[in-house]
């Protein structure tokens, strides 16, 4: 059963899809909740069956399935996954029950707003495991539908218009993809038959001209650059965060614009690596200027939601920065802080929506005095706020600081500039937990519950593996650094062996007492 | 032996988070008690300390490095960085100041937050504070550092603004958080320089590869100053000292133990603990050397126009601080960490005193609201005039020698103008703590509440006695600058220097006379009766005003920093962002918008036209693959 691990925990979802379908209108609101509840626990259950067999000594990829699917045209059907996909996959499944429960308010449609969230993850797995071009550009169109439906049926005051927005922006950013595929399976079919399989692709990208390359290069990049998002292409984020249904927004901030930063390390840099150099400058510029131009604007904001969202746009810098200084530690710091972001943020975005729940706002400046009214929710929202202000202990700091280190070694200036986002997070951060938290209560707020039952079971897993991650981030790192590192020796070979110079051999601190 | 004593060692810090733990989910049904617990935990800490600091002078002196391995924290590529404790002389002295005078403060507490409702979490918080400040000190690594380092400016933040609903705390809090995070950045930056020129963030390597010749002096220059940026936001020197002051909206006891005696001399430990890569750069010692002087003076003349009192001590705490950073600057490692020890007892004291002041007069803070308060609050009094004297410089009590050894480091190292203007911070600090004990504790009551004060409970003097023995007794520690504590230290703070110049004699007579001259004087303007200081004061407008307000430094980052940079945003987010960048996507949108309707005058939505348009395509694609296949 365990030999098609991948395949079971990518389409377990449709389990829930069918019940769903089938029970018709027949289920009741709470019945339907807790199906697509169940489903997701066991997608994650299975999901953790994965890291149990991950063997960290394959630094490729693993647990393959691959199966013909239309012979004629080399379409195949084929899955694996290595150190980078593996905590995508588990950040997604893990993600998906906390953003059900946290949906259990949602009275409009049940139902169809539970198939939108499960066909949301199974496209979003899908994309993470697919090793056939065709079939990632499938799983990666198939997964704006839903989330589309998510924004434009249950959405704020402007969501069509977010949902527009965010549809044809990544739609544009496709258009490239699909082009670029199309011309990299006609150039394999050269030799043979022609395919999609990713593998295959590698050598048949390694046999183009650096020209070619660089331009097949570019039509990838802009559409996982829009996906990331990357400076100047991030302006459909904040809308369509700050429409987003709150489980919408967790997810999209959660995982989906992993997928864009996934997407430059699993096709960009494996199929180009020479053109990848080639432009390591110019997408570094833009991930700075992503990473200081995202956060200036989260200073002013005064909707949160709107707040958090260009606060991605910063944090997001930080890991394409980290991925294109070509270093261990920036390539690893980079993948963690993709983790680490989905569960900082995530958590923000959930404490958000526990806020808005209860007082029918997200306006700062409607806001105020919650710590003394709601101590408990105040207290985890400061706790997910320190973890994004990147608070050592907690998980944000490890990969920020892989990702300072290992982009300094290559360039003092990009590494420094990087720095002042740690500045800045303070200031839009603490800026705003104070106009949301401190000073007197407005009166209307004066009898809010605190968090409960089901809000603790939402809070405590993401707020727990915040610190876990922080405390112990060799969890996450170990198994993606085999990885990183061939990606890294791939990429770039002067950089493999390290970063840092290795000094003369320094008295090692003796255990103990020294002599 | 030592070893199954060592191996104690991570206990030190784990029994205050445990505590902070317990405190923060059970706090409300401990009540009473949360305090009791925190207290608890602290004084074990403290014995712990003891002990293993007794175990690390048994050994041989130039074997007195103890390293424990908890774990490996981070490990990419060569790179690592492990949990490892490391008690040596210094750490063991910042953790006997931080456990010891930490437990005092938490007993204290126990009396001065009777009745408040949140109780159990401003103990939680005051716990979790000693726990990262021991993560500080004992970490063997600058990333261990810096976890604790940010830890306390999280505890920091917390406790300033325990009191939220005030305004000011609120604002307070994350002043104190964004301006030490300027200086904690710039050392982040600093660790990343570390990292790239050595490979790695361990103390003993470093140390190792510095004294090898493993980088140069310009390198050796960039990462000290990027450190010493760190030091001077975290000890509030000049120019990042504005969030000290604004921090006393928080309770007293938090005052005393993070913005006196723990927390703020994180930046003096951190240049002892980095000293070889500041000597061996040189410039970066005499950037030390003069933000400590600058300071010590510069807020010297503050704390003199400030008539809130715990204003007064607050500045005070940063010219003390200056006083420190002289000495490091000057290579005078052991008279720096003496002035801290001594620094952590009077300070303490005096701060634990003024919240006894507070305590006993419905929370008053404005001296010119007081006076006579010796009658009514005697043990307060007695013990606040000792800390004082113990500043001051009254011989023989403890900041007579701590500040003595420090002024004559200079005069023997030929440094003449740093002896001149240190003596002068030493008249100064004189001078205003002069006035603050005679505006409060002499004279006659100057309001309903200095009349009907009160004496605190025993809870809360016998800490303040406690500390009163350690501000008149610390002196023993070290009677010179070569005395006993120097001697300790010496294996890893180097010699003291020295060299020829006045004699000691001659010093301590100059020193006394300073002393002396600047208590005659403050007792005759302000507490003999004999003149009208207020109305004096407005004479000499606008200097007090000016010296009140802290040279105004404030305002000018409020004119220079804050306002523009607020403007800068709002521009970016608004203009740039929403006009610029996204107008161009909307106008793109609405030509595609224009062209499509115009082509194929369509009635559905884009979206759908989008998705079918995707459909379509995929079909048309595995067509066009099928007929090539």
């Amino acid at each position: 059963m365990t030999a098609h691990i991948l395949t079971i925990t990518t389409f377990l979802p449709l389990a829930g899809v069918i019940v769903l379908l089938g029970g018709g209108r027949n289920l009741s609101d709470q019945i339907t909740k807790l199906i697509a509840f169940l489903t997701t626990v066991a997608t994650f259950v299975a999901s953790l069956v994965i890291v149990g067999r991950f063997d960290t000594a394959v630094s490729g990829f693993q647990m393959v399935e691959h199966a013909a699917w239309v012979k004629s045209i080399g379409l195949s059907y084929l899955l694996g996954i290595d150190g980078i996909s593996l905590w995508m996959v588990l950040l997604t499944t893990f993600l998906m029950p906390l953003a059900v429960l946290a949906s259990w308010r949602i009275e409009k449609d049940v139902r169809r707003y539970m198939l939108a969230m499960l066909i949301l993850e199974i496209s979003v797995v899908g994309s993470f495991v697919a090793l056939d071009l065709l079939l990632f550009f499938i799983f990666f169109e198939a997964l704006l539908v839903p989330m589309y439906l998510l924004i434009g049926g249950w959405g704020g005051e402007r969501r069509v218009y977010a949902a527009v927005k965010f549809f044809l922006f990544t739609m544009a950013g496709s258009a490239f993809l699909l082009l670029a595929i199309l011309f990299l399976y006609s150039k394999s079919g050269a030799s043979g038959q022609a395919t999609f399989d990713l593998r295959s692709l590698v050598s048949v990208a390694g046999g183009l001209s650096a020209g070619t390359a660089r331009w097949l290069f570019m039509g990838f990049f802009v559409a996982f650059a829009v996906k990331v998002p990357l400076f100047p292409l991030h302006t459909w984020l904040a809308d369509a965060h700050t429409e987003a249904p709150t489980a919408g927004s967790v997810l999209l901030a959660g995982v989906l614009l992993k997928v864009g930063a996934y997407g430059l390390i699993r096709f960009n840099l494996a199929l180009f690596p020479e053109a990848a150099k080639y432009f390591a400058t110019f997408v570094s510029v833009l991930a700075v200027i992503g990473i200081i131009y995202g956060a200036v604007c989260a200073i002013m904001q005064t909707d949160i939601k709107r707040l958090v969202a260009y606060s991605s746009v910063s944090h997001l810098g930080f890991v394409v920065l980290g991925i294109f200084a070509f270093t261990r530690q920036g390539m690893t710091g980079g993948v963690l802080q993709m983790v680490n972001h989905g569960l900082a943020t995530g958590a923000l975005f959930l404490l958000v929506g526990m806020v808005y729940d209860r007082t029918h706002t997200r306006q700062l400046g409607e806001l105020g005095g919650l710590a003394g009214v709601t101590p408990w929710l105040a207290g985890a929202f400061l706790f997910a706020v320190f973890a994004s202000v990147g608070l050592p202990g907690l998980n944000s700091f490890i990969g920020e600081f892989l990702v300072i280190v290992g982009t300094f070694s290559v360039s003092h200036w990009f590494g420094s500039l990087a720095a002042i986002a740690v500045i800045l997070a303070a200031i839009y951060l603490l800026w705003s937990y104070q106009r949301l938290a401190y000073g007197p209560v407005h009166e209307e707020h004066r009898a809010l519950p605190d968090v409960s039952v089901r809000e603790v079971a939402i809070l405590a897993p993401i707020l727990g593996l915040i610190l876990v991650f922080g405390v112990a981030p060799r969890l996450l790192t170990d198994k993606i650094q085999p990885t990183t590192n061939a990606v890294v020796a791939r990429v770039h070979p002067a950089h493999a062996q390290d970063a840092a110079p290795v000094l003369p051999p320094a008295a090692a601190p003796a255990e103990g007492s020294a002599p | 032996m030592t070893q199954t004593v060592f191996r104690f060692l991570w206990l030190i810090p784990a029994l205050p988070l445990a505590g902070a733990a317990v405190n923060l989910f059970f706090g409300k049904r401990l009540g009473k008690l949360s305090g009791v617990l925190a207290s608890a935990t602290m004084g074990v800490a403290f014995v712990l300390s003891a002990v293993l600091v007794k175990e690390l002078v048994s050994l041989p002196a130039e074997g007195r490095l103890v390293v424990r391995h908890l774990f490996d924290w981070i490990k990419v590529g060569n790179f690592t960085v492990a949990a490892d404790l490391r008690l040596d002389q210094v750490s063991a002295i910042m953790i006997l100041v931080v456990t010891g005078v930490g437990s005092l403060i938490h007993v204290y507490a126990i009396g001065y937050m009777d009745g408040d409702p949140r109780v159990g979490r401003f103990f939680a918080y005051l716990n979790l504070f000693v726990f990262f400040m021991l993560m500080l000190v004992l970490g063997e690594n600058l990333l261990l550092l810096y976890l604790g380092w940010e830890g306390v400016g999280l505890c920091s933040y917390l406790l300033i603004g325990f009191w939220f609903d005030r305004p000011e705390a609120a604002l307070a809090a994350k002043k104190a958080f964004i301006t030490t995070r300027i200086g904690d950045t710039l050392m982040l930056v600093g660790l990343a320089l570390i990292v790239a020129k050595f490979g790695t963030l361990d103390f003993t390597a470093i140390f190792n590869s510095t004294a090898a010749g493993a980088i140069t002096k310009g390198a050796a220059t960039a990462i000290a100053l990027l450190l010493f940026a760190g030091a001077i936001g975290k000890s509030a020197q000049v120019p990042l000292h504005v969030w000290l002051p604004d921090a006393m909206a928080g309770p007293t006891p938090v005052s005393a133990l993070i913005h006196a005696a723990t927390m703020v001399t994180a930046g003096v430990y951190l240049v002892v603990r980095m000293h070889p890569i500041f000597e061996l750069s040189g410039v970066a010692m005499t950037v030390v050397l003069v933000v400590g002087l600058v300071t010590a003076i510069f807020a010297g003349t503050c704390a003199f126009g400030q008539d809130d009192i715990k204003r007064v001590l607050a500045y005070s705490t940063v010219s003390q601080l200056g006083f420190m950073f002289m000495a490091v600057g000057m290579r005078a490692y052991a008279a720096a960490l003496f002035m801290l020890v001594a620094h952590a007892f009077y300070k303490a004291l005096m701060f634990l005193g003024a919240g006894s002041v507070m305590h006993g007069t419905h929370d008053a803070t404005d001296m010119k609201t007081f006076g006579g308060l010796r009658k009514t609050m005697p043990i307060t009094a007695f013990t606040f005039l000792i800390g004082a004297a113990a500043q001051a410089g009254v011989p023989p009590l403890a900041g007579f020698f701590a500040k003595d050894a420090i002024l004559e480091i200079a005069n023997h190292t030929g440094r003449i103008a740093v002896y001149v203007l240190g003596t002068f911070a030493a008249l100064l600090s004189a001078a205003y703590i002069g006035r603050l004990v005679f505006l409060t504790f002499f004279g006659e009551p100057r309001s309903q509440e200095a009349e009907h004060a009160h004496e605190s409970p025993p809870v809360m003097w016998v800490p303040l006695a406690v500390l009163a023995v350690g501000a008149a007794f610390a002196g023993w520690l070290n009677f010179t600058p070569e005395g006993r504590l120097a001697g300790f230290l010496e294996p890893v703070a180097g010699r003291v220097p020295t060299g020829p110049g006045l004699t000691v004699p001659v010093m301590d007579a100059i020193a006394v006379a300073v002393t002396l001259g600047a208590l005659i004087a403050t007792w005759y303007v302000f507490a003999s009766g004999k003149i009208d200081w207020l109305a004096m004061r407005e004479r000499l407008q606008p200097i007090p005003r000016m010296l009140q307000n802290g040279w105004y430094v404030d305002k000018a980052y409020q004119t220079v920093f804050v306002e523009p940079g607020r403007t800068f945003a709002g521009i970016t987010a608004f203009v740039v962002d929403l006009k610029i960048i996204d107008g161009l996507v909307n106008a793109i949108g609405a030509g595609v918008k224009r062209l499509a309707s115009a082509g194929r005058h369509l009635q559905t939505g884009y979206v759908r036209n989008y998705a079918l348009g995707l459909g379509v395509g995929l079909v048309a694609l595995l067509f066009w693959a099928g007929v090539r296949g």
